[in-house]
This record gives structure tokens, C-alpha cells and sequence, in this order.
């Protein structure tokens, strides 16, 4: 099979299915770490965006993405880690939200919360959307997250920070 | 000194404040004094390791000779590194390394904020990163000077020293030299003395809330950014770069 049989929305379409491997319940395409696909003479270049800057998943990602696509047959597939413009939690679709939400993780507020110490930050129980929640600890199970407790249900939950 | 030289040059020198600073914190691995800070400190390890292979990264690149992250992080001679004194100290005891992280996250939030507006897009987007990350150490730190400061007795005096200790090492963070000059001239650079106002402010108004005297002006301790580092700096590289000189090349 030679590149040419796969056009660059085929590229994506496979891409789609890769998920995160911090948060299975969303792709990377939907968290915003896909940039591009560039088809090249020799295959493609697939290019992705680091979260935070010492993201440990982006070589697992990378692997992922060479073997998704290699299955496929597509060949000579490399990846790019690309930092500008830098990621942002902003970038991840609604319906990543809303996954992350359903999950159980409460979704990352606007990156305008960044300004001043957080403490004025509300962040809404993922399992009963009450107000009345406090953090537990900055840090979770990985770097991204926080973790919470709501008030009300009583329930732990982690929250992604914003970005 | 040509731009290409000096962007080699400033892209080490916050590469190796990030790397070895990083390698201060994550000492604290399994040692901190509670799980939860554990996972605190080794977490702002992560995001200064990750900040360091973009930085060192970028540098190999601009250098153009081949040299990768890990070259330039593990093949390099002591006076070769350019990291700021301040980070290669011990890692003494937990208000040390607050009190460090206090020092070097209000300098460094000040700092990336004003690179993102860097002419150099990647040096932009590696400190729009990193300007978010600084801030939550800068915020972590904060809360434990307070707890710190408003704490024990013992607590209160473990923090005073430490501030003692690492006062001397803070003027290096403001130093400006050709370096600097090349790329401000180009908008690439941060004026570094410019900042210097704002981190003060922000580190008297807190030492002040928890009752800790502000060091006058004193001798600063100088020397990292132009190789020549504290006895401290050999005993890193020895640990840190044992595998990559036992076996060169190691790959797995
Ligand atoms: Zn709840």
C-alpha cells in the first residue's frame, strides 16, 4: 500500500480513536494535543502539543500514534512535539468536558481563573454539580489534577486544572 | 557575540535552573514530611524536568553540532553549567526547600510572564507553560511560609534561617550581562533587573504577614551564570550523570 491511498482526514480519522492515556475516556484529538498531519513524500508527520511541560504520557502518546497508524498501513510515520503556540486547557472541546465530567473529574474552568491564588476558584462536584466543595490537595494521581471533596455528597473527586 | 551564540547561551542558562533545581526537589521523593507533600514536590520536579528538556532541547537545536536533551544534560563538564547558584544548594531541610521554591517560583512567574512576549515564538510558548506552573509553586510555596512562619516556634526559626541562608543567593536571579544585552536588543530577552522591584514586594509583604524580618541589603553570592559554581555543583553531576559516563551511549 503507498502513502498516497490515505489522504490527510483518513490520518485523522484513525488518529481519533487514540486515547489519553492519563484519562481513557477522551482522545487525544479532543484534549487539543493533536495539531497537524502533514503528508510527506515518505509517509506523514504527525504533529502533537505537550499539556504540561513535564506531561510524562508524550512518549507513550507518540508510541501509540506510530503503531495506530502503522497497523493501518500507513508508512514511515514519524511524530513532532511542537510547543508553540503552547497548550492550553481552553483548547479541549466541550464534549472532552463533558466526558471528563461523566467520568467523574470535574472539567477545567476557563484559563481566566488563573489569575490571583485560586482560593476564589468554585469548582462544581462532578457527581451532584453542588457548589459547595473544598480542595483536599493541589496534586492528584497525576500532575494535571487536583483533588477536591464535595461538601455535600461527601464525595472525593478530582478536578483538572486549568492550564 | 553573535544573537545565534547568545540564545545558545540564555536557553542553557534556564534549561540548567530547571534541571537542577529539579533534582533538588525530587530528593524530597518518599522523604517529604507528608504523602500528600510528596506528591507536591515531586510533581513541581516533573514540571521543572519538563521545562528543562524544552529549554535544553531547543538549545541543541539552535546550536545546530547534533547535541540532544540528554547530551547536553548529562555530557557536560561542571563549568559548563549555568544554573543559577541558588538551585544547586542542598536541599537542607523542608523550609530550605520552601523557602528556595518561595525565592525562585515569585522570580520565575515574574520572569516567564514577561517572556511570553519574546520575539522567539518557541522561547514564547515554553514560557507560557511555564509561566501557569511557576505560579502554582510560587502559590504551594506561599501557603507553607505561612504555616511555616505562623507555625511553631521551631518552625518559625527553621524558616528564619533558612531565609537567612538563601538571601545571598537571590541577586544573582536579577543579574543582566552581554547575553542578556545581545537579545534584549532583539526583544528576545527579559530584563531581569526590571523584575527585581516587583519579587521583592511580594516576598516582604509575605515575610511580613508571618512576622519574619526582611534582610537588608547584603554581598550576593555570583558566579553560575558564567560556570563557576559552589562545591555542591560536582556532587550533583556525579549522581546525575553516573549512568550516561559508566555507560555512554546506554539505551533501553
Ligand atoms: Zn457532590
Amino acid at each position: 500500500m503507498v502513502v498516497s491511498s490515505f489522504s490527510k482526514d483518513d490520518i485523522f480519522e484513525m488518529l481519533s480513536e487514540i486515547p489519553d492515556p492519563e484519562i481513557p475516556v477522551v482522545s487525544i484529538q479532543e484534549m487539543g494535543m493533536l495539531r497537524d498531519v502533514v503528508m510527506t513524500d515518505e509517509g506523514c508527520e504527525v504533529i502533537i502539543t505537550p499539556t504540561y511541560s513535564g506531561c510524562p504520557a508524550m512518549g507513550l502518546i507518540a508510541q501509540d500514534i506510530k503503531m495506530t497508524l502503522e497497523m493501518k498501513g500507513v508508512p514511515s510515520v514519524s511524530v513532532k512535539l511542537v510547543d508553540s503556540p503552547a497548550w492550553a486547557t481552553d483548547w479541549m472541546t466541550d464534549a472532552a468536558k463533558k466526558k471528563l465530567k461523566d467520568y467523574g473529574i470535574a472539567p477545567p474552568l476557563h484559563s481566566s481563573c488563573n489569575k490571583g491564588n485560586f482560593s476564589d476558584n468554585v469548582i462544581l462536584c462532578p457527581l451532584c454539580n453542588s457548589d459547595n466543595t473544598s480542595i483536599v490537595t493541589r496534586f492528584g494521581a497525576t500532575a494535571c489534577k487536583a483533588l477536591y471533596r464535595c461538601e455535600d455528597c461527601n464525595e472525593p473527586f478530582e478536578y483538572f486544572k486549568c492550564h | 557575540m553573535t544573537e545565534k551564540e547568545a540564545l545558545f547561551s540564555y536557553c542553557l542558562r534556564l534549561g540548567d535552573d530547571a534541571l537542577i533545581h529539579s533534582y533538588r526537589l525530587s530528593e524530597w521523593c518518599r522523604n517529604a514530611p507528608m504523602l500528600e507533600e510528596d506528591l507536591a514536590l515531586t510533581n513541581f520536579a516533573l514540571d521543572l524536568t519538563g521545562r528543562a528538556r524544552a529549554l535544553l532541547t531547543y538549545a541543541g537545536e539552535i546550536e545546530g553540532k547534533g547535541r540532544t536533551e540528554d547530551d547536553l544534560a548529562y555530557r557536560r563538564e561542571e563549568r559548563h553549567y549555568f544554573n543559577n547558584l541558588i538551585c544547586e544548594l542542598p536541599k537542607g531541610d523542608f523550609a530550605t526547600t520552601i523557602v528556595r521554591l518561595l525565592f525562585t517560583a515569585t522570580q520565575e512567574h515574574l520572569f516567564y510572564s514577561e517572556l511570553t512576549h519574546s520575539q522567539d515564538g518557541t522561547l514564547a510558548a515554553i514560557a507560557a507553560k511555564t509561566v501557569k506552573e511557576a505560579q502554582y509553586h510560587m502559590v504551594h510555596a506561599s501557603d507553607w511560609v505561612r504555616r511555616l512562619g505562623l507555625g511553631t516556634e521551631e518552625s518559625h526559626e527553621r524558616l528564619e534561617r533558612a531565609i537567612d541562608e538563601l538571601c545571598p543567593y537571590t541577586g544573582e536571579m536579577f543579574e543582566t550581562d552581554k547575553v542578556v544585552a545581545v537579545l534584549q536588543d532583539k526583544n528576545i530577552a527579559v530584563d531581569n533587573a526590571a523584575i527585581r522591584s516587583n519579587w521583592k514586594t511580594y516576598i516582604e509583604d509575605i515575610l511580613r504577614e508571618v512576622g519574619v524580618m526582611v534582610p537588608g541589603s547584603q554581598h550576593m553570592q555570583t558566579g553560575g551564570r558564567k560556570g563557576i559554581h559552589t562545591e555542591y555543583m560536582g556532587h550533583i553531576l556525579t549522581e546525575m550523570q553516573y549512568l550516561q559516563r559508566t555507560y555512554p551511549d546506554a539505551t533501553w
